[in-house]
């Protein structure tokens, strides 16, 4: 850190340093006004800001490079990769069902819509994407609908935070623990549940749960509608939002940008239509759109998304039958019996006593499974899901073996991302938080 | 392997009492020895002499079928047929721009040329009944045993006018590892071919600004390609020593 941030207490202050960039001046507090104009007078000079990469308001650990000219950005350009953590490349050393435990943590914020792309591609190229058992696909839509709420609450409490609205976000972080709780309910966890396997689910749902997410639902009727009220018709809401990051269809197609941001261009594409997968064409809702092409279309069509999310988790709920949670093909399904015991989730005591005293074939194919897993036939797959924040696709390479040739993510936050240049380019510094606060941008996907 | 023992997953390519067998069809893309990943003397298991050939699924024939599989003629075909048809109204013959097809697990892949991969993709994009507007990017594959063509780059492209999806796959050597990019026809693809450039070492050609993205700028070597070591350290857990993952023992 600077010197004068040795003493306490004292004034902050830009420092100056001489590089043979130019000059560097690292700026850590409210002295804008006054660098702006010690700057400023030497005008034949560019400046270019660099914002992060731990800038509150990037969302982790974003770098932005600004070239400005006053307060108008001239030039925009992302700086990724400080959260990059190999996941790709981790993958490739471990069982096709240890992978789930890596994906759920690549976007945090959508961990169940990584888990569920995963298992979909594995599923394809084991060829058992039929065999999976219907209260299967009716929990992993319930939960990544539920995943899709407290995504886009997390976008528009972050978002509303930016723009000084901390009510939002207040409200925003107190219904996603809501659905947080949930998750921990049935997954053991808040985030990085590992909970969707290739060929089902690791474990059922516990007691209780179905009556916990519809008690959920009843409240989410009640609290939605008061984002409506504290934002929608608020005109500085709208004043900071409207026109702001704007990004056409023509734009969104060629950037390749998916989800609310496509969507709020006017295009009715959402891949739970167009491509549905655990069965989504047997649900009955709605996608939303709109045609402002902004920010605050955006924000709009993910509040519409979640009154479209609750419906569907309504139908999920009506339609649970008793019933398997995993394919019947003891070669793959891996040994679900889990019980909590005193030192954590583990395999129920019914089963170790079943499997260490009564059946031999039974303690073995448990010890194969787990330590060797399964063999994948080779061949490459490509799945796709509609996530929070867009088209989350998988690449998925086997060449036989128990462990993934390659596993790459088309993460949507990684490609959205490359719009922000777009969105920024010509506008004010203050409208690039409002725009990279509408693309919903999670470090941890972009990086991986 | 006797037939005695029922299926010979040699022989009969379907059969699916051994994984990892296709007989003679497709393409081998690595020989597989012993059964349990242990070559240096520590497999006692007897399957140490095993030799498998490890097979990619081989070209399709025509009728292609659809995403949804079936023998009749489907999306795919009509695919296959505009896109063929379009490259010959440029003057291209399809066979010298499309190496094969392959059609498995509901999908359609073309073997492109890497010199014929800018205009293979403007014409599937801007072709009226292709249009293939989006693209999801490129993944990059090292398969060190496929000599001769061990770097791939895979393009998924989704049409929306037509709700449907293609891959293409482009395969180059290690020692020449250089594709036209794509940037042009798809601006998407832009930090895409960067980070499979990063991680592969794959150069794009005619790319804007070919730098790396995830890793840092002076990074050396390209850390997705598989002789590139995944490293970590030994852990103790109660007492025990977990070696680093790279280290463990595998089953191929």
């Amino acid at each position: 850190m600077t010197a004068s941030n040795a003493i306490p207490h004292a004034p902050q202050q830009a420092e100056e340093r001489k590089t043979t960039e130019g000059r560097v001046f690292t700026v850590t507090g409210g002295d804008w006004d006054e660098l702006a104009e010690s700057v400023g007078k030497a005008d034949d000079e560019r400046i270019v800001v660099n914002m992060g990469p731990q800038h509150p308001s990037t969302h982790g650990v974003l770098r932005l490079i600004l070239e400005i000219d006053g307060e108008t950005v001239t030039e925009a350009r992302c700086g990724i990769g400080y959260l990059h953590t190999g996941i790709e490349k981790n993958m490739e050393y471990r069982t096709w069902t240890q992978g789930t435990t890596f994906v759920t943590r690549m976007d945090y914020l959508t961990p169940l819509f990584n888990e569920t792309a995963y298992c979909l591609a594995v599923e394809k190229l084991l060829g058992i994407t039929d065999q999976i058992p219907d209260r299967a696909n009716v929990i992993r839509v319930m939960m990544m609908e539920l995943n899709r709420i407290s995504s886009h609450l997390v976008a528009i409490a972050t978002g509303g935070m930016e723009l000084g609205a901390t009510t939002v976000m207040i409200y925003g972080f107190r219904d996603r623990e809501m659905i947080l709780d949930a998750f921990e309910l049935i997954t053991g966890l808040r985030m990085n549940h590992a909970y969707i396997r290739p060929g089902g689910l690791a474990q059922d749902l516990p007691p209780g749960a179905v009556d916990h997410v519809r008690e959920l639902v009843k409240k989410f009727h009640k609290n939605l509608p008061e984002y409506d009220k504290l934002a929608t018709g608020n005109p500085v809401f709208k004043g900071r939002m409207q026109d702001v990051g704007y990004l056409d269809l023509a734009g969104c197609m060629a950037l390749g940008a998916t989800g609310p941001i496509l969507r709020a261009a006017g295009l009715p594409h959402d891949l739970r239509k167009a491509q549905p997968y655990c069965g989504y064409e047997s649900y009955d809702f709605e996608i939303p759109t709109a045609d402002t092409c902004d920010s605050y279309g955006r924000f709009l069509v993910r509040l519409a998304e979640m009154r479209q999310s609750l419906h569907i988790i309504e139908q999920c709920l009506d339609r649970l039958e008793p019933g398997p949670v995993m394919v019947a093909d003891k070669k793959i399904a891996w040994p679900a019996q889990l019980a909590l015991g005193s030192d954590g989730l583990g395999n129920s005591l019914d089963h170790i006593k079943k499997i260490m005293g009564t059946s031999m074939e039974a303690l073995i194919h448990h010890f194969k499974l787990v330590t060797e897993g399964f063999r994948v036939p080779p061949g490459q797959a490509y799945s796709a899901v509609e996530s929070a924040k867009g088209e989350l696709g998988v690449h998925v390479v086997s060449d036989g073996g128990t462990r993934p040739q390659r596993v790459h993510f088309r993460d949507p936050s990684f490609t959205n991302l490359q719009t922000m240049a777009a969105m920024c380019e010509g506008g004010m510094v203050a409208d690039v938080i409002v725009a990279v606060a509408s693309i919903d941008p999670v470090m941890g996907g972009v990086d991986r | 392997m006797s037939d005695a023992n029922g299926v010979n997953p040699d022989k009969d390519v379907n059969a699916t009492n051994l994984p990892g067998q296709r007989g003679d069809a497709g393409e081998t893309i690595r020989v597989q020895r012993g059964m349990f990943g242990a070559d240096n003397g520590g497999d006692t298991s007897g399957y140490g002499g095993l030799v498998r050939s490890v097979r990619m699924p081989g070209p399709a024939v025509r009728p292609y079928g659809g995403p949804h599989g079936g023998a009749a003629y489907g999306d795919f075909d009509e695919v296959a047929d505009e896109l063929e048809g379009a490259l010959d109204e440029q003057g291209l013959l399809p066979e010298t721009a499309i190496e094969k097809t392959v059609v498995d697990h509901g999908e359609i892949t073309f073997h492109i040329a890497r010199e014929h991969l800018p205009r293979v993709a403007k014409t599937l994009r801007d072709d009226p009944a292709l249009r293939f507007e989006l693209c999801t990017g490129v993944s990059g594959v090292h398969l060190p045993g496929d000599k001769g063509r061990e770097l791939h780059a895979v393009y998924h492209l989704r049409s929306i006018t037509h709700n449907r999806l293609i891959r293409l796959e482009v395969s180059v050597p290690d020692a020449d590892p250089h594709i036209p990019s794509i940037v042009s026809v798809y601006p998407t693809n832009d930090w895409h071919e960067r980070e499979t450039y990063d991680f592969f070492g794959i150069v794009f050609d005619g790319h804007p600004a070919l730098t790396r993205i995830m890793m840092p700028d002076d990074w050396q070597g390209f850390p997705q390609r598989k002789d590139y070591p995944l490293g970590g350290i030994p852990v103790e857990y109660k007492g025990a020593q977990i070696p680093a993952p790279d280290q463990r023992r595998s089953y191929s």
